[in-house]
């Protein structure tokens, strides 16, 4: 029997099994933010273990709130930044090179197929576009794998998706996962792991497959993850020329990673996206998706483009493909936060934010900001946002507010219309 | 083995999520007890008033997914300085549930029919649950109704219990 992809990197990790059915695996990575790492910190240091398992593989952002807008949040920045200090934490980003973590850190080339990777963060399942094990986790398992650089999990199962068809333009990844969180519904996935397989997922390039695993934690998944192949060794070209020949046995020694033919899956589906139009979430639960097209005419007051789900170049670049020549409706707000300074800079130099700033939108510095109401955007009860970040909670980006979700072209085409609206690059229909 | 018994709080809805546990909103807080008076404070259940229904409750009652969303353990030191040590549900968000044991606090799984016959003989009288975890057994009992049910619960997850937590076994073991 063949292995898939997350049992080879459990077996590669494997450092005890305490009780059958739980696998202590070592990790390559710990990443930290200044939400759920502050507790860790201060309880590890009331139990005398103020220590770090290996501060090379410690990478440590400030981007949920920044600038800090308050004294709370700025003395979450101070535990943090304090203790990358203390510990020789040389990968610590403060403000001016800080960003989303999870476009960051892939950007910085910290992401390597087969890795273990854990934050207290629940969408680090995001890494796994790269082939890696990455799971989100509480302050407890964040403060184990600081100290001790383990981590505990149940042998995770895998949900094989594959994804099929012809992608008509103007639709994009953010559509795809929408629809495949709609078919699972929002436990659909707990406790496994989904592997996104298929034609399409081996034609996306590496922000598109970010933006599918990212939402794997909407369906309940431990961790999305794609298989390491050639367009995972282009993006990671620059980080390890130094340890390969050339490409091709960079990819020889990832693919060793790859789930075998014969592997065994705990379920599989096969989705044609042939079909499949623009996106929108409307209630409250992520699996709640309609197509934009039946969510005409509903009123918007915000639209923030930005966050780990569609923060990244690709994003900014398709949303101001839409705005380009336009002026959004004089009810909206419009605010884009490119995720890190290297997205800013690139945007700016493609005339990208010029564009937004034309059209009337609001460009902010890289942070989570907005997309989880604590800062940036925040929006008073009975307002309504058309975002293109992950979550559509109850309050989610303020009290009272609710959330549409959708993709970066269809949150600019609303912003123009100032109600949801499908976006001039879908001829759909 | 620790004891867990008290009074039940009824939750009757799935997909509960940590933003209704904790609003992200109160995430810059440091210390656990300043998280005291928001719990479910964005919970919107006919009925249900977190101003005055989660006091001399400690255990709640609930159905599927519960804790879903964000990492954030602050979901369950809310439930901790609220007194509610225990949550008994058809099933749980992984990373919620692994909070909840890497706490000390047990999170129990049921069946759904039992969870559905649970909630139709106690939910509208004031309930007690007392839970022997070395037996694996529970006895719900209200004024008319007495109930014991059984549920599984994992030797790791016992062990996470009985030593109080996950970063004393670990800092231990390896
Ligand atoms: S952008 Fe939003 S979802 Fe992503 S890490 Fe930040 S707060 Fe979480």
């Amino acid at each position: 029997m063949g292995k898939t992809i997350a049992e080879k990197i459990f077996e590669t990790h494997l450092v005890d099994e305490p009780f059958g059915d739980v696998s202590v695996l070592r990790l390559d990575r710990v990443f930290c933010h200044e939400i759920t790492t502050p507790t860790a910190i201060q309880d590890l240091a009331a139990r005398g273990k103020d220590r770090v398992f290996d501060p090379d593989k410690i990478k440590v952002v400030i981007d949920h709130v920044s600038p800090a807008k308050d004294s709370k949040t700025a003395l979450q920045g101070k535990i943090l930044r304090e203790w990358a200090g203390r510990n020789g934490i040389k990968d610590f980003f403060d403000i001016g090179r800080n960003g989303v973590c999870h476009v960051l850190f892939p950007e910085k080339g910290f992401v390597r197929p087969g890795f273990t990777i854990i934050m207290g963060d629940s969408h680090t399942c995001t890494h796994g576009a790269f082939g890696a094990f990455a799971a989100g986790v509480g302050t407890t398992d964040l403060e184990v794998g600081i100290l001790k650089g383990v981590c505990a999990f149940k042998k995770p199962e895998t949900y094989k998706i594959e994804i099929i068809g012809t992608l008509r333009k103007g639709v994009f990844a953010k559509d795809i996962i929408l629809k495949i969180i709609q078919e699972l519904t929002v436990n659909g996935a707990t406790n496994r792991v989904i592997e996104f397989r298929g034609k399409i997922v081996d034609e996306m390039n590496m922000d598109q497959r970010m933006t599918l695993c990212n939402m794997a934690v909407e369906a309940g998944a431990t961790c999305g993850i794609c298989l390491p192949d050639m367009t995972t060794v282009d993006y990671l070209w620059e980080f390890i020329k130094d340890q390969y020949h050339d490409k091709k046995e960079a990819f020889n020694a990832f693919a060793g990673f790859r789930s075998d033919d014969d592997a065994d899956y705990a379920e599989t589906k096969t989705i044609d996206v042939s079909k499949l139009e623009p996106l929108t979430t409307y209630g409250y639960r992520p699996d709640n998706v309609k197509p934009v097209s039946e969510m005409k005419g509903t009123k918007i007051d915000q639209v923030y483009i930005g966050s780990c789900t569609n923060g990244r170049l690709e994003d900014l670049r398709i949303a101001a493909k839409v705005l380009e020549g336009h002026i959004i409706s004089d009810h909206v707000r419009g605010i884009v936060s490119p995720a890190t300074p290297k997205i800013y800079v690139e945007a700016m130099e493609e005339g990208i934010l010029k564009i937004f700033m034309d059209s009337g939108f609001c460009v902010t510095n890289p942070t989570c900001g907005a997309c989880l109401g604590m800062s940036n955007g925040v929006l008073a009860a009975g307002e309504v946002a058309a975002s293109t970040t992950n979550r559509n909670f109850n309050g989610r980006m303020g009290k009272g507010g609710m959330v549409h979700l959708m993709s970066p072209a269809t949150a600019a085409a609303s912003a123009i219309k100032g109600e949801i609206s499908n976006s001039s690059l879908f001829i759909g229909n | 083995m620790k004891e867990f018994k008290g009074n039940v709080l009824f939750l009757d809805r799935s997909d509960i999520n940590t933003d209704e546990i904790i609003p992200a909103r109160y995430l810059t807080e440091i210390e656990k007890i300043a998280l005291k008076p928001h719990l479910l404070e964005d919970l919107k259940i006919h009925g249900f008033d977190p101003k005055k229904d989660i006091e001399a409750n400690s255990m709640i009652v609930t159905r599927a997914n519960f804790g879903c969303g964000s990492s954030r353990e602050h979901a369950p030191w809310a439930l901790e300085v609220n007194g509610i040590q225990v949550v008994i549900a058809e099933s749980f968000a992984r990373i919620f549930r692994q909070n909840m044991f890497n706490c000390g606090m047990p999170a129990i799984e049921l069946p759904e029919n039992e969870i559905n016959e649970i909630f139709n003989i106690f939910s509208n009288d004031k309930t007690h649950i007392s839970l022997d975890i070395e037996k694996g057994q529970m006895t719900l009992q209200s004024e008319h109704q007495t109930r014991t049910t059984d549920f599984s619960i994992s030797e790791f997850d016992k062990a996470l219990i009985q030593t109080g937590g996950w970063v004393e076994y670990a800092d231990q073991h390896y």
